[in-house]
């Protein structure tokens, strides 16, 4: 007598798609594009208003203006926020337009390699000086700093 | 001879439009915003090199700028309200063409509060 061996029934199928080891990254971009643009329409219209609309507008805004601004930790919150959420929004952007415009590999290669320069430096300095900024440097005159210096 | 295709979303019209203002604008203002914090780390230099620097904003050039720099803001925010309505609302892409003239009745609403608040400032006395 035979035995015949029949393989089991119900066994995983071979997996389909997702063969080539590609990560989801373009779907958190795209994801990330929406929920940062909803947050940095709030910010920058804050910004917006606070700036260019409330009081004299543009015409006070100097030294003592920001300095006043970032004795605030709402304020030093609010513009690292918008700094991060605007600078990688706005880089995945032009990355975007690079893709579509930029024919020659060569070409988005130089290109972004910019870009993300320009992202690292932008990102770091900006956070920099939110970080180590001093209201009331030494040796400044004192019409040019805000009330609280002197005070 | 042949003719072009009617009624693909991105072949002309209100949809394509749109999409290139969008892509227009933002690169504008990502520009904008690496200059802007450039001239805001002048903070970290002296009060004098940052009120010389952010003076040169207060004049009538520059305030026209600001104020397309703004023009260009207010676009890309409520066009890109009206993109993610496209993406998630499922009657999105019925409305779209309704929804860029809403987005365009905003705008002007916006900048008509804002232009003379903002001109005010800029060409005024002081």
């Amino acid at each position: 007598m035979t035995t015949t061996t029949i393989a089991a029934p119900r066994s995983r199928p071979p997996r389909r798609g997702r063969t080539t080891g590609r990560s989801n990254y373009e779907l958190y971009a795209w994801v990330f594009m929406r929920a940062s643009g909803v947050l940095l329409l709030v910010l920058i219209f804050g910004h917006l208003f606070m700036n260019l609309i409330a009081g004299d507008g543009i015409k006070a805004v100097d030294f003592g203006f920001v300095a006043g601004k970032w004795a605030s930790p709402l304020w030093q919150v609010w513009d690292l926020l918008m700094l991060w959420l605007a600078m990688i929004h706005g880089t995945n952007g032009i990355r975007t337009i690079i893709n579509d415009y930029a024919e020659r590999t060569g070409t988005r290669v130089v290109l972004k390699t910019a870009l993300y320069l320009a992202f690292t430096v932008t990102v770091v300095l900006g956070t920099l000086v939110i970080f180590t900024f001093d209201p009331c440097p030494a040796g400044a005159s004192a019409d040019l700093l805000p009330s609280f210096c002197t005070g | 001879m042949p003719e072009a295709p009617a009624g693909t979303l991105y072949r002309g019209r209100e949809g394509m439009w749109s999409w290139v203002a969008h892509r227009v604008t933002g690169f504008l203002i990502f520009f904008f915003l690496l200059v802007h914090v450039l001239d805001t780390a002048l903070v970290r230099v002296s009060p004098e090199a940052y009120n010389a620097v952010i003076g040169t904003y207060k004049n009538p050039i520059m305030g026209l700028g600001e104020a397309g720099l703004v023009a260009a803001i207010v676009l890309h925010a409520f066009n890109g309200i009206r993109v993610m309505l496209v993406d998630f609302w499922s009657k999105g892409t019925r409305y779209h063409r309704v929804m860029l003239w809403v987005v365009v009745g905003l705008f002007v609403v916006t900048m008509a509060f804002f232009l003379p608040r903002h001109l005010g400032n800029v060409f005024g006395g002081e």
